[in-house]
């Protein structure tokens, strides 16, 4: 019998010959990413005798540097944490430090055809790699960092083909939200992409979209590999490796054709993504105080050169808070070297160092009460990112910094 | 068996909502005491141990913040939605909370009306109407993790880790 992508991961992680929809996995896991907040006193449980310290990357990411005593706490732990165990692959605060999803893609710590776990929901980013890689719960990761292992039930997958190309100014930012809007959401699926658009569609265009796949409630989104993500990953690690294809005869539970020539900019209406997404033109207008690119979603490098070629001669409204936050102090430097950040700053956006930050609503960025703001990162949950009488929009960094200049949500092409 | 009153929520109900990021390292007591403060406020006080939530389509979207273990810390029975997240529900077996899945549920309950759980029988039953719905089995080992107290208990009784502090 055929498999998908994720169910061939699986299996051989398991041990098992073949592996479908309704079996319980329990596999290897080669990769524990921890967090800063894996260390926060409500989560965190001593650890006595670790699996193995080499198969453990520890990143601080959702409030770096530390905003207050309790994280100032909770980030000595951590690094008490490394000390102990003689853990070598840390990122503190510093020039290595980034978003985790973002940092393990950008040191393809997670190899293509391996299992990832972090304690993150947003880890099924590392899909992008041809991982099985999804967000764990506190009590899963110490399972796993202590013993090795996890589970996984596994669900039947979706598969999405992708032909064409994005127009200017269109984003795979675009493409999630127009899955959301038309398919809603995938609870128990996995899903898969792939089809000939791939050629076209930079490693920082898949991870964004792998990356939503948790806004999806996918249990895995993983993509196809091809030469592109291969020279990605040798460029990065030295460490041999086996992407994972799907069979000729997988079985998939719906198989979804999508001509990416024919999107256009997308936003998703405020408190969920699932079934709330409309073209841009039918929120455009809407007054908004603060615009934000960031997150592990859209702290790309691809995302900020587009945010400076939106706000290239343009200035930021007044009244209205433009805030980028790169995903790692690497890409920071590398939009620097780019002339993005200087766009950006002559623009009037505040530029902040790479953290999760604002996106969920933790610092550098919180809203008040009624404020309305148009975001370019993973979630629009009322009260995400800070009073829950906020409004947020979500859309890609084209829209968010059109709608910046503009003071109200409005079109890239039409500014 | 298990029975309980139940209260009702819809689709796409969020972690956001049942642990809000402001207090995502603060106590679990207060963690507790902020369950639905945003779309329900003043719900955690008319809960009483056992009763029961259900849920529409897409329950527990969102974190991997321990919003499970706030609802168990709630005392409430159980849950049973259309659909769960499966980050939701990993949360639910690692914390130890009784997590769900039933197709029909949502309409098959009136708020306030009295489910019967079967996991003998995988059934629930609504107790005012006669009604009764079959519930999708979780695994043996699922099950058995989140009826004794979810994974803590586990590695602490292997070594693995120490015991919770204080």
């Amino acid at each position: 019998m055929g498999m998908t992508i994720i169910e061939k991961i699986l299996a051989r992680a398991s041990g098992a010959t073949t592996i479908g929809p309704g079996d319980l996995a329990v596999v290897d896991v080669d990769l524990c990413v921890l967090i800063d907040l894996s260390f926060s006193p409500s989560s965190w449980r001593e650890v006595l005798k670790l699996h193995d310290p080499d198969k453990v990357v520890v990143v601080f990411d959702h409030d770096v540097p530390a905003s207050n005593r309790d994280t100032a706490a909770m980030h000595m732990r951590g690094r008490e944490f490394v000390r102990r165990f003689g853990i070598s692959r840390f990122h503190d605060v510093g020039p290595d430090q980034g978003i985790s999803h973002v940092v393990v893609a950008e040191n393809a710590y997670c190899l293509p055809g391996t299992v990832m776990a972090c304690s993150d929901s947003h880890t099924c980013s590392a899909g992008a790699l041809n991982c099985a890689a999804r967000g764990l719960g506190a009590p899963d990761l110490l399972f796993a960092l202590t013993t090795g292992k996890t589970w996984f039930r596994v669900g039947e997958t979706v598969r999405y083909d992708f032909d064409g190309r994005l127009a200017e100014g269109v984003s795979t930012k675009d493409l999630f939200l127009h899955i959301a809007g038309t398919y809603g959401d995938h609870a128990n699926q996995n899903v898969e992409f792939g089809g000939p658009a791939l050629a076209h569609l930079s490693m920082d265009a898949r991870r964004t979209l792998t990356t939503m796949g948790a806004e999806l409630s996918a249990e895995f989104a993983t993509f196809e590999p091809d030469g592109v993500l291969i020279d990605y990953v040798k460029a990065r690690n030295p460490a041999p490796f086996e992407p994972q294809y799907p069979d000729s005869d997988a079985i998939y539970a719906a198989r979804r054709g999508i001509d990416l020539s024919k999107l256009s900019p997308m936003v998703a209406l405020p408190d969920r993504v699932i079934r709330n997404t409309v073209p841009v033109d039918e929120a455009a207008g809407e007054p908004i105080q603060q615009a934000f690119i960031g997150s592990c979603a859209n702290g790309t490098l691809d995302d900020l050169a587009e945010a400076a070629r939106v706000l290239t001669g343009r200035r930021v409204a007044p009244g209205v808070r433009l805030l980028v936050t790169p995903g790692s102090q690497r890409i920071f430097a590398a939009a620097a070297k780019a002339g993005y950040v200087q766009t950006l700053l002559e623009a009037g956006a505040v530029v902040t160092p790479a953290t999760c930050g604002a996106c969920y609503g933790g610092h550098m960025g919180v809203l008040g009460p009624g404020e309305t703001c148009i975001t370019a990162s993973t979630r629009n949950f009322s009260g995400r990112m800070g009073d829950p009488t906020a409004r947020i929009y979500m859309a890609s960094p084209a829209t968010v910094a059109a709608s910046a200049v503009a003071g109200h949500i409005a079109h890239a092409g039409k500014i | 068996m298990l029975s309980g009153r139940v209260w009702k929520f819809g689709d796409d109900i969020n972690t956001d909502l049942m642990l809000p990021g402001p207090l995502l390292t603060a106590s679990e007591e207060d963690q507790r005491r902020a369950v639905f403060s945003a779309n329900r406020p003043g719900w955690v006080d008319q809960v009483r141990p056992g009763d029961l939530i259900i849920g529409g389509r897409n329950f527990g979207t969102g974190s991997s913040r321990p919003a499970a273990r706030s609802l168990r810390n709630l005392g409430l029975g159980g849950l049973i939605a259309e659909s769960i997240n499966g980050l939701f529900f990993r949360n639910a077996v690692s914390f130890g909370f009784l997590a769900l899945e039933c197709c029909g549920i949502h309409d098959a309950f009136e708020e306030g009306q009295t489910a019967e759980i079967s996991i003998a029988h995988w059934t629930v039953r609504n107790r005012d109407t006669g009604a009764v719905l079959a519930i999708s089995p979780v695994p043996e080992r699922l099950l058995s993790l989140m009826t004794s107290g979810g994974i803590f208990p586990v590695l602490e009784a292997e070594g693995l880790i120490a015991p919770k502090a204080g």
